[in-house]
């Protein structure tokens, strides 16, 4: 055996990236004189001690898996997105739109009506980064990120002065109408007699997250297009002698990365606020790029990666909530997560890697 | 360990003590965060004042994303504080659906005033009244007649702020000419002391020397480098005088910490309703201290004590931004 085992590469890498990223945050917690014990102990069941909690970790954890999706298929062609950020706020603006100019019959209705406008929105957002990296060779990191603070300043734009209702203070659109409300995950339970807190913001767009993950995975490793998509990103040359067109790929890649970001609105805008507010994404699109680099880029990955952020963020609002351990430090804890399970993912890799290449060699 | 322990005698305290209520206040600062030297700051001191002169404890949190919003409120609210006190307007939408689920509680929040809610506190302070006062010093105290206001976020509170600036410079001077510049479109606008910096720079070679910097922390990037150019700058929130002693011109005061020290002061009786603090309430005014008294002639002291009577009386009558979404002098 040359190589090391898929389940090495899928859970124990990650596993062990996260294990030292708690040990250190644990040192710190030590060196500001609290006990990390205790605070582990808040975080757990802040996060997942609960219905509430759940409720929480579900709602960040959906938006990661969006954003996360979306870095994830644009890393299969060798794409890194930065955008999702400017993406997803531009989804919200398409749900805003469609929430509040179109009257509704019914919530299911408008799920389907306003996430398609929120994947349009965010893909046109994406076209034409993409354009200019497909044909002209503007590098697709440099204006994604770029593109982030362009639609920040038109979301600002719109939302103080067009769509802010007249005299309002407040810098959001007006609520959405009630038709729009997406149901809860309370709503949805309760009917099959499973007991979740009212209070919590994980609504139906979870189900479409967790469906959008498996039609992805259908995509990148079933389908046609996605073997062009992986093939390109392996060797654009040798995509290029198959017959492979980079504009076209590059293009469509893009297209459905900037749309599963747009995505997100559904649960952020639609489910949560129901109403735009000017800061609404709240880097969620930075966050899915750690998402997918520690997901390594498979669904399954992303959707596991992206419920661990999500107890993260709700783990640490309990602990500031309960502690008097300072919000800086929660950042702290998540940039060392980040750290070791997305950019030091070599460090514990090639230990590992060479670990299992002599054990094979020892065997054979 | 140590938490658990602690947590079941505190259980077993409170189930011994209840009937007792033992309400602790609860303050909820903004996402500018707790140390941003102007607005949540000043609520902080507010607070750390009347627990330095009561031995009270107070519960806070720092918000870090819009859906903790609601999330803090009905936490503290489970726990039994009392009254929560809340900042920024952004908190006036999970207000209302929080407060009513909650009515034995009070809440205070500090730049909302139009909510409904019988349990609700709601203060809001006429910015554009003192900022009229700070521009009319600008005004007199300019040498090229050009003054500059450099906002945070671009919302339409800090074009309130922009807006009755511009007034009493025009008051001053009717041909005075006010330079305009918001730092940014998102939240980080109000804590980019770099950028406030580079806006300060630029109005400096469009011939401002008096800028006024309403931007939270990015503000300390704008009296830094004014000071550093030989050129006068004016705070806000907080009396920001000291930063820069003789160079800042004085500072547009928010008495955010008097409305929370008053709030917690009064505890859980405090009164609820609707209160607008301005200048008859000294809810804001003009900073005149130790570090600035050399600046303020006893003209522009005159002239400016004479604008806030008047104000007062309502011979002088600011314009709100809030009336038409406009500003009569100076565009956005």
């Amino acid at each position: 055996m040359d190589k090391m085992p898929k389940w090495a590469d899928v859970v124990l890498i990650p596993l062990i990236s996260l294990i030292l990223a708690t040990a250190i945050s644990a040192l710190v917690i030590l060196g500001i004189g609290e006990d990390p014990v205790a605070a582990v102990k808040i975080m757990v069941s802040g996060a997942l001690g609960s219905t509430l909690g759940w409720g929480y970790t579900l709602y960040y954890a959906t938006n990661f898996m969006f954003t996360g999706l979306a870095v994830a298929v644009a890393f299969h062609a060798r794409l890194f997105n930065i955008g999702g950020e400017g993406q997803a706020m531009l989804g919200g603006l398409g749900v805003a739109v469609a929430c509040l100019y179109i009257p509704w019959p019914h919530w299911s209705l408008a799920l389907i009506g306003a996430g398609t406008l929120a994947a349009l929105f965010g893909a046109a957002w994406a076209a034409i980064p993409a354009w200019l990296q497909a044909r002209r060779g503007s590098h697709i990191v440099i204006t994604t990120i770029m593109f982030n603070f362009i639609a920040a300043s038109v979301l600002n734009y719109l939302v103080v002065d067009i769509m802010r209702p007249k005299g309002a203070r407040d810098t959001a659109t007006a609520r959405f109408p009630d038709s729009v409300h997406l149901p809860t995950l309370h709503e949805l339970l309760a009917p099959i007699g499973v007991p979740f807190s009212k209070a919590g913001p994980a609504n139906v767009s979870l189900l479409v997250a967790v469906a959008a993950c498996l039609l992805i995975w259908l995509l990148i490793w079933r389908s046609r297009l996605g073997y062009e998509i992986r093939a390109y990103g392996h060797s654009e040359t040798g995509a290029l002698y198959a017959g492979i067109s980079p504009v076209r790929i590059t293009m469509i890649t893009m297209l459905i990365s900037g749309g599963l970001a747009g995505m997100m609105a559904i649960n952020n805008v639609m489910g949560e606020a129901e109403r735009l507010v000017l800061n609404a994404t709240e880097e969620a699109g930075f966050i899915g790029i750690a998402v997918a680099l520690m997901g390594r880029s498979h669904p399954l990955g992303v959707f596991l990666a992206a419920i661990l952020f999500g107890f993260l963020y709700q783990g640490g609002a309990e602990l500031a909530l309960m502690t008097q351990i300072p919000s800086e430090l929660i950042v702290v804890i998540q940039a060392l997560v980040i750290l070791f399970t997305g950019a030091l993912d070599n460090m514990v890799r090639m230990p590992i890697e060479k670990l299992f290449v002599t054990l094979g060699r020892m065997r054979a | 360990m140590t938490f658990l322990k602690s947590f079941l005698s505190t259980a077993a305290t409170s189930a011994l003590m209840a009937g007792a209520a033992i309400a602790e206040p609860a303050l909820i600062y903004d996402l500018g965060g707790k140390f941003d030297k102007s607005f949540n700051e000043a609520a902080f001191n507010g607070a750390e004042r009347w627990a330095k002169e009561t031995g009270g404890q107070f519960r806070e949190i720092e918000l870090k994303s819009e859906a903790q919003r609601e999330q803090a409120l009905r936490r503290f609210a489970e726990a039994g504080a009392n009254p929560i006190i809340t900042m920024g307007f952004a908190m006036a939408d999970p207000l209302t659906s929080v407060a009513p689920d909650y009515p034995n509680t009070k809440f205070v929040v500090v730049d909302v005033t139009w909510i409904e809610g019988d349990n609700i506190r709601q203060i809001g302070f006429a910015e554009h009244e003192g900022s009229y006062l700070v521009g009319l010093l600008a005004e007199m105290a300019s040498k090229s007649g050009t003054v500059g206001f450099i906002g945070g976020m671009d919302v339409p509170l800090i074009r309130q702020f922009g807006c009755g600036y511009a007034q009493g410079a025009k008051a001053a001077n009717p041909d005075a000419k006010i330079i305009a510049n918001m730092t940014g479109t998102t939240a980080s606008a109000w804590n980019d002391p770099v950028k406030g910096s580079e806006l300060a720079k630029a109005q400096i070679s469009q011939g401002a020397d008096v800028i006024y910097a309403a931007a939270g922390g990015t503000g300390v990037g704008v009296l830094q480098t004014a000071a550093d150019e030989n050129i006068l700058s004016i705070g806000v929130d907080s009396n920001q005088n000291y930063l820069h002693p003789g160079q800042v011109l004085t500072s547009m005061l928010k008495r955010v910490d008097v409305a929370v020290y008053d709030a917690m002061k009064a505890g859980d009786t405090v009164e609820t309703g609707v209160f607008i603090l301005g200048l008859a309430e000294d809810g804001v005014g003009y900073a005149l201290d130790e570090y600035n008294a050399d600046l303020i002639t006893p003209e522009m002291k005159a002239a400016v004590d004479e604008a806030r009577a008047k104000i007062i009386s309502g011979e002088i009558k600011v314009a709100s931004y809030y009336d038409n979404d406009n500003c009569p002098v100076l565009d956005f």
